[in-house]
């Protein structure tokens, strides 16, 4: 077991370590956010009113933009210089891969999330501060979620031809459920009614994460193959 | 031959079907002529259901056995299962204009329906992508496998707004709430579309075998 995890550790450690030191994604996904911000600015117009209203959605909507960018490129860079193969070669229960994958994948979307938290505060004069920690319950569930069925079919697209076009193609209806409740789980937080109101939509959350990360893990050898 | 029997079985039966449905199911009393419509509308979402369950019966077993024809059965029945799901959706919104006043709503199953239609299109899309056919094979398995365990995650999610769309008819614990002559014209066409479903699906699985021939 411990072998297992040690495994699933040294994937996510190898990809913030490269991306620590490229700062390939991060860099080009904070300017996204960024923009994302100006295109809803646009679209909404100056009315705080109707900010606050569409806020639970258009944040979501952010993340999951942000995740499509994110998620297809998790296996990319596994393509250069023979990685695939050396992922194949590894010892043991493929589905550690995934795990590892899966944790760096739920990290970067941990740091897009804050960036567009912050931006969102500071453009559109919003305090979180009071909802915080029910809102970070909400997002742990809601990118979890987000990120197994992305991390999976990622590693599927990644050898394909149109990649950047089916991904989202498969992605978007697969993470309808997580979406919708992760929506309207953010709108009762953000409403600043207790945790316990949106439970029925977070105990959903918490079993499409659990159903998809066992999908996940009993699949993802058949996928490495390549 | 067995194919073409079954095919004209299919035949006889939905021309037994239509006279079922116009011909002995009566009037409906509120709706009219209109609500006929659910002879065509109940089979499909059924037979697109069976055929969607094969699918991941199909995946799964691909994935275990890695024998070709276990991923033959799963795109056969996935391309009749997006044809019927597409004639439910279709049929659905000719019969929500008149009862409903609207085309389209964002109710419940409408939408449910609506997100499973999707999740196999892109199935579709999937394979028609991959050129290798064993690799094509394990990553159609895979989607397969997700699209069918996400089906139940999908109607609950949805399920919690407000539905506009009757309860279930058929498919609910209680006794169907139909006439006996209703209920019996629907037999028909349900038994009509499954023996379509299987002919198209004998066939496309000849299909499929005639271009692994060609490919190998």
């Amino acid at each position: 077991m411990s072998a297992y995890v040690r495994r699933a550790w040294m994937v996510a450690w190898k990809d913030v370590l490269s991306e620590r030191r490229s700062k390939e994604s991060l860099n080009a996904l904070v300017f996204f956010s960024l923009l994302l911000l100006f295109v809803f600015q646009f679209a909404l117009g100056p009315e705080r009113a109707r900010v606050e209203a569409a806020l639970p959605g258009l944040l979501w909507l952010g993340f999951i933009l942000s995740g499509l960018l994110a998620f297809g490129r998790t296996f990319l860079v596994e393509r250069e210089n023979d990685c695939w193969e050396g992922l194949v070669l590894t010892p043991g229960d493929k589905s550690a891969i995934y795990l590892g994958k899966l944790a760096g994948n739920v990290l970067v979307m941990i740091v897009v999330e804050v960036v567009l938290l912050v931006l969102f505060a500071v453009f559109f004069g919003l305090d979180f501060t009071p909802v915080l920690p029910a809102l970070a319950a909400v997002l742990a569930l809601g990118t979890l979620g987000l990120a197994s069925v992305g991390t999976l079919f990622g590693a599927i697209t990644a050898q394909m031809r149109a990649r950047e076009l089916l991904f989202p193609v498969l992605l978007l209806p697969a993470v309808v459920p997580v979406l919708l409740a992760s929506v309207s789980a953010t709108q009762t937080v953000l409403a600043g009614e207790p945790l316990a109101d949106a439970a029925a939509w977070l105990k959903l959350l918490a079993a499409a994460d659990l159903v998809y990360l066992v999908v996940g893990v009993l699949t993802f050898e058949f996928v490495l193959e390549g | 031959m067995a194919a073409r029997a079954l095919g004209w079985l299919a035949v006889l039966a939905l021309i037994a079907g239509l006279g079922a449905a116009f011909g002995y199911a009566p009037r409906e009393a509120v709706q009219g002529n209109v609500q006929r419509i659910m002879y065509l509308h109940v089979p499909a979402v059924l037979t697109a259901y069976l055929a969607f369950a094969l699918v991941f019966l199909g995946s799964v077993g691909y994935l275990l056995t890695r024998r070709a024809g276990w991923d033959r059965l799963a795109l056969a029945t996935a391309e009749p299962g997006v044809l019927f799901t597409g004639i439910t959706i279709a049929s659905g919104s000719i019969w929500g204009k008149p009862t409903w006043g609207t085309w389209w709503t964002w109710d419940a199953r409408l939408t449910s329906t609506a997100v499973l239609f999707l999740v196999y299109v892109g199935y579709l899309l999937l394979r028609g992508m991959v050129d290798d056919q064993e690799r094509g094979a394990r990553y159609a398995a895979v989607v397969g496998i997700l699209g069918a365990v996400n089906i139940p995650i999908v109607h609950f999610s949805v399920l919690w707004w407000r539905t506009l769309h009757q309860p279930p008819t058929i498919l609910s614990p209680e006794r169907a709430p139909v006439s006996a002559s209703i209920g019996l014209a629907l037999l028909v066409n349900g038994v009509a579309f499954a023996l379509l479903f299987l002919y198209l699906l004998s066939k496309r699985l000849a299909l499929r075998r005639l271009e692994e021939e060609i490919r190998a």
